[in-house]
């Protein structure tokens, strides 16, 4: 493990807000695009029955 | 073949699902191999400790904030002068990539400053000005948010993205004037002066290009997303038109 | 156009137009803070001029919803774009109509104002004159702030939040020539400064505010 010193918290801590951040952008954009995925397919298939 | 190609949303898709693997490994691979160098293959700064290494995180963060509203300018000027619908609606989808990115760099900073500086806060002519730059995301997006009709939002979202542009560049030497600052200047600049050490400098480039790989990732996924909500939207008017 | 200016003004100053509440708004502000920050004449008389600019800052936002949304309601605004006259020129003569009706009587009230927050005399003359400045900037910016958000049912609050940021640069400025004049220092350098955001927002924001309003009608 790599040596921090006193500042460990400091970096540890804007890494660590860093790191949620940014894989909360990452987790909404998936759940965003993977839902309107959904919703488009399920949309095509209904019109695609029906005429 | 010409790039405006690209702004035919079939062709977009096509081919954004053709490039994404191979941007997002990339991406994954040089943001990995950039923070673990910088995490924990570089030396502590003699005066800084350890909280130099704050700096693979805080700059290329500030970088992408700034360059992701560059980008949203681009895109929003290509639609309100050609009327692209795949340009307007990747600066929709750039916005907030671009807020979490004027964030981290707000709290990453924050935090470095905290040791270095004695403060979580100055008002600082840097700090202040990327304050402002979050707030006119912030307005962006809720513009967006708000209009419902979406060539109507895309039009107003365009015109205010380039209102904004002007202000944020008039903001930005009016807080200069305003206050003078604690922030250092330019961590990479070609004057050698100024520049980080070396050791320091490349771990730094390779995180900038990780970030850069993944701002593009992100845009093309949540580009993607809105063309296939811009779909949804016409197929279900079409449906209740029958 | 001049019917248009003097009607819009007749309009305002109507009951019910909204006229005096700004006014009103302004002085409550301004009573609020000594309540808030206490009554050492010190401290009072050093943070006043930014106080009176942001006072005047926040009530002229308050009356900049009005701009459009009532002609948007009955009809009047759809006459307008299709009138013989330049939209531009409809929404610089809107500007003109809130900068008398809002920035001007809150640029007479201001020096009355500091005197509650024990502004040093030498500050009333570059306070009155950075107001003078300042204020048509506020009610043009606010004019396209009201243009971008004229469609929507509750545009309020988002107008705010749109508005706020466009503002800052005016603020700076607006309020460094104010604190210099009242410090006793050179104001010449920030004054200019605002004169030219004012000069450069007049100039082009009437356009982007007609582009905005045309895209709100279509």
């Amino acid at each position: 493990m790599v040596e921090l010193g006193k500042y460990a918290g400091t970096v540890l801590g804007a890494y660590g807000v860093t790191i949620a951040l940014l894989l909360g952008l990452v987790w909404m954009t998936l759940r965003q695009g993977a839902k309107m995925r959904r919703r488009l397919e399920e949309q095509e298939r209904r019109m695609g029955r029906n005429g | 073949m010409s790039i405006w190609e690209y702004a035919n949303p079939k062709k977009f898709m096509q081919t954004s699902s053709w490039a994404l693997p191979w941007v997002t490994g990339l991406a994954v691979l040089t943001l990995l191999t950039g923070l673990v160098w910088g995490f924990f293959f570089t030396p502590d700064d003699f005066r800084q400790g350890s909280t130099v290494k704050i700096i693979f995180i805080h700059v290329p963060s500030a970088m992408m904030a700034i360059n992701c509203w560059a980008m949203m300018l681009v895109t929003s000027l290509v639609w309100l002068i050609r009327r692209h619908h795949v340009s307007v609606l990747a600066a929709k989808a750039a916005a907030p990539i671009g807020i979490t990115m004027t964030l981290i760099a707000l709290f990453t900073g924050a935090i470095w400053g905290q040791p270095m500086w004695g403060t979580w806060w100055a008002w600082d002519p840097r700090l202040t000005s990327f304050l402002i730059l979050f707030l006119f995301y912030l307005g962006y997006i809720a513009l967006w948010e708000a209009v419902d009709d979406p060539d109507t939002a895309a039009d107003l979202t365009s015109v205010l993205c380039l209102v904004g542009s002007v202000f944020a560049l008039l903001s930005r030497y009016a807080v200069l004037f305003w206050n003078q600052g604690l922030h250092q200047g330019a961590s990479l600049s070609l004057d050698k002066e100024e520049h980080v050490a070396d050791q320091f400098a490349h771990p730094l480039w390779l995180t900038m290009a990780g970030f850069v790989l993944l701002f593009v990732t992100l845009v093309l996924l949540r580009t993607r997303t809105e063309i296939r909500a811009r779909r949804l939207r016409a197929l279900e008017a079409r449906e209740r038109m029958a | 156009m001049l019917a248009l200016l003097l009607r819009d003004l007749r309009l305002a100053t109507r009951a019910g137009g909204g006229f005096g509440l700004s006014l009103a708004f302004f002085l409550i502000v301004t009573v609020l803070v000594p309540f808030g920050v206490g009554p050492e004449g010190g401290t009072l008389a050093r943070i006043a001029p930014g106080i009176l600019w942001v006072g005047a800052l926040l009530s002229c936002l308050l009356s900049l919803d009005r701009i459009f949304a009532l002609d948007r309601e009955d009809g009047s605004l759809d006459l307008l774009a299709t009138a013989p006259i330049p939209l531009e020129g409809v929404v610089a003569i809107k500007g003109l109509a809130h900068w008398l009706t809002t920035g001007l009587p809150l640029t007479l009230a201001a020096p009355v104002l500091g005197v509650l927050l024990n502004l040093p005399q030498s500050g009333f003359l570059w306070l009155t004159l950075s107001l003078l400045f300042g204020t048509p900037a506020l009610s043009v910016i606010g004019t396209f702030g009201a243009a971008l958000t004229v469609g929507l049912k509750r545009g309020g609050l988002l107008l705010s939040l749109l508005v706020l940021p466009l503002y800052i640069p005016t603020l700076i400025f607006g309020a460094e020539a104010a604190k210099r004049g009242a410090e006793g220092l050179a104001t010449a350098t920030p004054l200019l400064m605002l004169a030219g955001i004012t000069a450069g927002t007049v100039a082009i924001l009437p356009f982007a505010a007609a582009a905005a309003i045309r895209v709100n009608l279509r």
